[in-house]
């Protein structure tokens, strides 16, 4: 989802507000709280569609009588986040929807905002990435690839999403675990969601890395060779091993999860991550998750901020080795 | 004969009320947000995405084509009536289309543009019910080499919007570039003109620029001339609709338009702009009226660019129902709607969902229908738009630039940006420069630019990418020919009618 999702980014958000108030279903008890949901990207991409889906699910099971959406997008969530941090200070009932892309961007960018400002509550899905390549390719296996790679990388062109995005890490950090210098890639980054599957189509690029919803279906239909999966383990019905198992030490989750405002009282944090917890453990949720292929990575609180704290670790190393921090 | 089977079931399917009715609603949805700049097709769809968990994904998807067609439609009545671009595809509709509201051709103008969608509307709904699995192996074929020799192509023939000083055209197109570059540049992640501030990192919508220069810039000029000249708006003249004359010279644009924009639009870097700036050249360069050509408005430079954009929305769609690859913001949005009902758009969509796939394409043709029957008799009532007196009309077009822009992302900035660019263009229109190029430099250099950096990546520094592709060896042998043709004709003409010892110093 990451190439939909920046490509998403860049298109125009407005009336969010008057719009989001649509709701189809009307609000339920009157007891249960209201609340707001701030999404630092357009309405549409990645963290949106996860605003949306947890204030369906949060209706539908009674846990909140509404809440509103509030969309500000740009630059990887970096234009939205100093918003969130100044103007919703001490909002206990607000939430924020980011995840690792955000962690990258703040880092190339520069940002003078991060995600130490405000109050993790809940990791709560997370997509693998999928190494792919075209079916003409001679790469049967994964250590193919990395053969290749170590001979002259220069000679392995592989596409993806934007650069510095998780597709760019995840290259990165393969090159990385084979030894090869990550200066030497042949990276080619695209922004349109189709752009880089349209040049793995074509065969005009050695192989692909995506979020694997973004490649599924082609591997279904036989027109991409699926290598290796960024996943802890081996998935259900998906016919190929992890990198790991592919002799390459390497896992990644392009993660989402949740985030309270700073300067929240601990009650509030309290009963925010209570609530996802209630909602990360529904039925509705998991059938949601089951249909736009979220595994679900649920950790929270303490051991959230702990998981943050070592994933933005390991992001800036490697974004400094491809040279982009 | 299996394909007219399908639509036949497809027209099935989308001929119930309910689903006639969800038609109708969106095609008058989509007309509206297309009139308003800053709301697009995309936005507003993902805005109603709610609503799929709500009702069948038939009707969610036939709600969904309308306001796409729709928008596109309405996109074009603001680019006429007030200069004011809604959608970046009829940003060249407001180059001849408003000249031509300003001597009082505005209700041909819209009824051109309206006809000339409906026709290059359903030529490209015909082309994606039979001709989808054949274009789309031509798109494919276009790597990075052949898009920058495409680039290069309607570099050419874009040249034709220029204006008379080449010096004053070529400064505009370079301003164009620069603001083009403005933003995250995709190759290495690192800012460029951004003046460290974060609002900027995603660069400059292309829809602030059309409206600064175009609309608050003329609207800056009408002031600043107000009590130097009399009103320069020309209420209605002769017919509200198209003359025999108008039509004759539209009909061979639309085609011409929908042939341009259709298979562009399936490529998957296509777009709509494109073949909206292809379409105007060519319409320039064959056209038996180049006098009309920004002065008094061109109806061939509406009728063609209206079409090609059209066509090129339904091309979008082609690789988007055979492979699942999402090639603008509208078609992403809409695979995600397709996700929300746990249907994975891929290669296997038409084989698996066809009852969705072919009420949808059947909905497309019902649409366009609903749109020009929507459209037609609303001209007599947009024209009534130009009779307000100067001065209230220009200052509804600041409100409405305004409001308009600050609607694409609610952010003070781009109002400031939106003011210094009109600032601009007011200069601009004072010292005689072109603003049509700052647009097409701002939309096709960034894209050569991307282009050429993919393809030398892939090829790993090896120029002859560009000549050893065939493709890319043609398109660049074209734009050869583009410009050094009619030089060399222009000589040979020339020598043959002077005999060569005429020549001087050839004897």
């Amino acid at each position: 989802m990451l190439n939909r999702r920046k490509f998403l980014t860049s298109t125009a958000a407005a009336g969010a507000a008057g719009f989001a108030a649509l709701h189809f279903t009307p609000a339920f008890a009157q007891d249960a709280p209201q609340i707001q949901i701030f999404v630092p990207a357009a309405p549409g991409g990645g963290w949106d569609q996860t605003a949306r889906t947890i204030d369906q699910v949060l209706r539908s099971e009674k846990l909140i009588s509404g809440s509103q959406i509030t969309n500000v997008g740009g630059a990887g969530g970096t234009v939205g986040l100093p918003q969130f941090v100044n103007q919703w200070n001490g909002k206990g009932n607000s939430l924020m929807v980011a995840g690792m892309v955000m962690v990258g961007a703040i880092i190339a960018n520069k940002s003078a905002n991060n995600l130490t400002e405000v109050t993790p509550i809940a990791r709560l899905t997370g997509e693998f990435e999928a190494l792919v390549v075209p079916a003409a390719s001679p790469f049967k296996t994964a250590a193919d690839f990395v053969a290749a790679l170590k001979a002259d990388p220069t000679k392995v062109p592989v596409a993806g999403g934007s650069a510095g995005g998780s597709d760019h890490i995840l290259f990165g950090l393969i090159a990385k675990t084979a030894g090869v210098p990550a200066t030497n890639l042949s990276y080619v980054p695209f922004a349109g969601g189709g752009e880089a599957l349209s040049a793995l189509l074509g065969n005009q690029v050695a192989a692909g890395i995506s979020g694997y919803g973004e490649f599924a279906e082609q591997v279904k239909a036989g027109a991409l060779r699926l290598l290796a999966i960024s996943a802890d383990k081996r998935q259900d019905g998906i016919d190929a091993p992890t990198l790991k198992e592919a002799g390459i030490d390497v896992e990644l989750f392009n993660w989402r999860g949740v985030f309270a405002p700073p300067g929240v009282s601990d009650a509030d944090k309290a009963a925010m991550v209570t609530l996802i917890e209630t909602m990360a453990k529904s039925e509705a949720w998991a059938t949601e998750c089951k249909n736009r292929n979220w595994t679900q990575i649920l950790l929270t609180g303490d051991d959230y901020a702990k998981f943050l704290t070592e994933d933005t670790a390991r992001i800036a190393a490697i974004l400094k080795d491809l040279g982009l921090a | 004969m299996e394909t007219l089977n399908q639509l036949a079931h497809g027209f099935s399917v989308a001929f119930t009320p309910v689903n006639l009715m969800w038609c109708l609603l969106g095609t008058t949805l989509g007309t509206a947000i297309g009139v308003l700049p800053g709301l697009g097709p995309a936005l507003t769809i993902a805005l109603l995405l709610p609503i799929t968990y709500q009702v069948a994904p038939e009707a969610s998807f036939i709600l969904f084509a309308g306001i796409y067609y729709g928008a596109m439609y309405g996109g074009s009545t603001t680019s006429i009536l007030l200069n004011t671009p809604g959608e970046s595809a009829t940003i060249v509709t407001a180059l001849e289309g408003n000249r031509m509201a300003r001597s009082g051709r505005g209700g041909a103008a819209l009824a051109t543009s309206a006809i000339g969608s409906f026709v290059a509307g359903t030529i490209g709904t015909l082309g994606v019910a039979f001709l989808a699995p054949i274009v789309v192996k031509f798109a494919l074929a276009f790597g990075p080499a052949e898009y920058f020799s495409l680039m290069v192509l309607a570099f050419i023939t874009v040249s034709a919007v220029l204006g008379s000083s080449s010096v004053r055209g070529l400064t505009s197109l370079f301003a164009g570039f620069v603001i083009g570059m403005i933003g995250v540049d995709l190759q290495t992640g690192q800012p460029r003109f951004t003046f460290g501030m974060g609002e900027l990192l995603d660069g400059v919508d292309v829809i602030i620029v059309a409206v600064g220069l175009f609309a608050v810039g003329e609207t800056l000029y009408m002031a600043s001339r107000r009590y130097a000249g009399k009103d320069e708006i020309v209420p209605l003249k002769g017919s509200l609709y198209m003359t025999a004359a108008e039509w004759g010279r539209s009909w061979k644009a639309w085609l011409r338009g929908a042939a341009i924009g259709f298979p562009i639009g399936a490529m998957p870097a296509g777009g709509a702009e494109i073949p909206t700036f292809l379409s105007y050249a060519i319409e320039k360069k064959l056209s038996k009226h180049k006098e009309e050509f920004g002065t008094v408005g061109a109806i061939e430079g509406v009728a063609g660019p209206e079409a090609a954009n059209n066509a090129s929305a339904a091309g979008v769609l082609v690789p988007m129902l055979t492979l699942g690859l999402p090639t603008s913001a509208t078609a992403a949005i809409m695979l995600s709607a397709f996700q929300s009902y746990g249907i994975n758009p891929g290669p296997l969509l038409l084989t698996t969902q066809a009852n969705l796939v072919w009420g949808l394409i059947a909905s497309l043709f019902i649409a366009n229908v609903i749109l020009v029957i929507l459209n037609l008799p609303l001209i007599g009532l947009w024209v009534r738009l130009l009779k307000i007196p100067a001065p209230q009309l220009y200052a509804g077009i600041l409100v409405f630039a305004t409001v308009g822009t600050y609607g694409i992302s609610q952010s003070p900035i781009d109002l400031v940006i939106l003011y210094l660019l009109g600032a601009a263009g007011f200069l601009m229109r004072r010292f005689d420069f072109p603003t049509a190029p700052v647009i097409i430099g701002m939309i096709l250099g960034p894209l050569a630019e991307t282009q050429f950096r993919r393809a030398m990546t892939i090829s790993n520094g090896d120029w002859s990418v560009f000549y050893t592709h065939k493709l890319s060896l043609t398109l660049l042998t074209l734009a050869f020919i583009g410009l050094a043709g009619p030089h060399i004709w222009a000589f040979i003409e020339h020598r043959r009618r002077r005999g060569p010892e005429n020549v001087p110093g050839d004897a």
